[in-house]
């Protein structure tokens, strides 16, 4: 097993644009301190980033859990809101769902969980409608993706 | 590239404070976030016409070094005073995005994408 070096989790509320982004930040911060490589802090950050906003656009709550190991980065997601019908869909760049609310905040354009997915090692997603969803991604500490 | 030489080839307003001697090799410009996301280029200058919080915070996670706003436009003290946190410099043109585009591609800059 891997040995965990640091651990931190961050609510996010839904609707709460001016906010969104304060973890991940926050998580560059933590990573830039322990001078991990600068490709793989990129990749994490864009990874928690992304989520982020997809909590605030979509869900009414959410978690993103940050769990870092002496081999690899772990960034979880998990939310309380409307889930994700068609997981597929979602997976395709391009698609989306979001109103123009949104696009105004320069998001939603169908490209946050291919984003995700693209900076991830290991990547999965889960989701129960009207239940909400969990995204789990793993970057490792040594190399591209 | 230096950044001043940026700013004055579109006429730029400095919003926060800025050397200009960073090299800029890369320009990355959209009003979409996960855009600039999808291909981060870290030490670009990144040209967008979307001025909320949201505009500095990419900036910062795609290890964007400046901020160029579009259209003339001008974001809020509360944005200005994190990209000042950051140590990103923020720029405003009067110039749109596809002139601003243009004039540094005919520099020799290159795009992210």
């Amino acid at each position: 097993m891997p040995d965990e070096l640091l651990s931190r989790s961050f609510t996010i509320h839904g609707r709460d644009f001016e906010r969104a982004g304060e973890a991940s930040t926050e998580i560059k911060s933590l990573l830039k301190e322990l001078e991990i490589d600068p490709a793989v802090i990129r990749r994490t950050v864009v990874i928690a980033f992304e989520a982020e906003m997809n909590v605030v656009m979509y869900a009414d709550e959410g978690t993103v859990t940050f769990v870092l190991t002496d081999e690899d980065i772990g960034v979880e997601i998990a939310d309380r809101g409307p889930g994700i019908p068609d997981l597929d869909l979602a997976l395709q760049e391009g698609w989306s769902t979001a109103t123009d609310e949104m696009r105004e905040m320069g998001f939603g354009f169908g490209m946050g969980l291919p984003n995700i997915r693209r900076n991830s090692d290991e990547f999965s997603v889960k989701s129960r409608v009207g239940e909400g969803t969990v995204v789990s991604s793993r970057i490792s500490l040594d190399g591209a993706p | 590239m230096k950044l001043a030489e940026i700013a004055a080839a579109l006429s730029c307003t400095a919003l926060t404070p800025a050397d200009g001697v960073a090299d800029i090799e890369t320009v990355v410009a959209s009003d979409g976030m996960s855009e600039i996301l999808a291909f981060p280029s870290p030490g670009a200058v990144m040209l967008t016409g979307l001025t909320n919080i949201q505009s500095v915070r990419t900036a910062v996670v795609a290890d964007v070094h400046a901020i160029v706003y579009v259209r003339g436009k001008q974001p809020a003290a509360p944005v200005l005073e994190l990209a000042r946190d950051k140590g990103i410099p923020v720029f405003t043109t009067k110039l749109g995005m596809f002139e601003a585009c243009g004039i540094l591609y005919v520099t020799g800059l290159k795009g992210a994408m």
